[in-house]
């Protein structure tokens, strides 16, 4: 699977992508998080407060609930501030 | 009906002129520019930071143009956002609508910059005295997306 994060996600977390071997546990977006948290301090900052994340699957924003294989494009950010 | 990301400047009355151009049955052109200030919350800023998902923002900035088409009689319609470093008085974003009148093109204005700036996946890190910050969403962003309904 495909990570990517942006803005103060990446920060916390140290790169802006990477590409993961998805356990077999791991069915939806809130599980893939759950599973992030594991994998050191900076993970656990980034996803401390998840109300302040917002999740795209394949480039599209979904909920904590979305399924998610192998596959994917998942990305993590803040919320957007352009314009 | 286009939609470009890019770092370069551009030159605003050069891309509402091609906008238009040889299209005689446009009777308006809505127009709004971002521009970069030099303060935030009090404090002084001295620039700021694009960063964007590229691809998805491409994707979303498309969407949302397809849904303004959708709800108005537009002729042409553009938006140019940029990224990287930008420092203040420098234009961030140029959004333009062109409608045979000024109704649909000055609504169809407002709702694609209201719907961008929740919707597109941009982030911008501002420089103050204090270092650098990311700027957080604004609930009177959201606000201002959802008078447009779904």
């Amino acid at each position: 699977m495909k990570l990517l994060y942006f803005a103060w996600v990446r920060q916390r977390i140290g790169v802006g992508q990477e590409t993961v071997s998805l356990p077999a546990e791991v069915a939806t977006v809130a599980g893939l998080v759950d599973w992030l948290r594991t994998r050191g301090p900076g993970y656990a900052e980034a996803f401390r407060d998840t109300r302040a994340i917002r999740c795209a699957v394949n480039q599209e924003y979904v909920e904590p609930d979305q399924p998610v294989s192998a596959d994917d494009e998942v990305a993590f950010f803040p919320p957007v501030t352009g314009g | 009906m286009a939609v470009r990301v890019q770092e370069a400047d551009f030159d605003v009355g050069a891309e509402l002129a091609a906008l238009t151009a040889n299209n005689h049955r446009v009777g308006g052109v809505g127009v709004f520019v971002g521009v970069v200030r030099d303060t935030a919350g009090g404090s002084a800023v001295s620039g700021m930071t694009l960063e964007h998902y590229p691809g998805m923002t491409e994707r979303q900035l498309a969407a949302i143009e397809a849904e303004a088409a959708a709800r108005w009689p537009l002729e042409a319609s553009l938006i140019v956002h940029r990224v990287g470093r930008l420092a203040p008085g420098e234009t961030i974003v140029l959004v333009a609508c062109a409608s045979a009148h000024r109704q649909a093109a000055l609504d169809a204005t407002a709702f694609l910059i209201d719907w961008l700036k929740t919707k597109a996946p941009f982030w911008k890190l501002e420089e103050t005295a204090d270092g650098e910050c990311w700027v957080d969403a604004r609930e009177s962003d959201d606000a201002a997306a959802a008078r447009w309904g779904r």
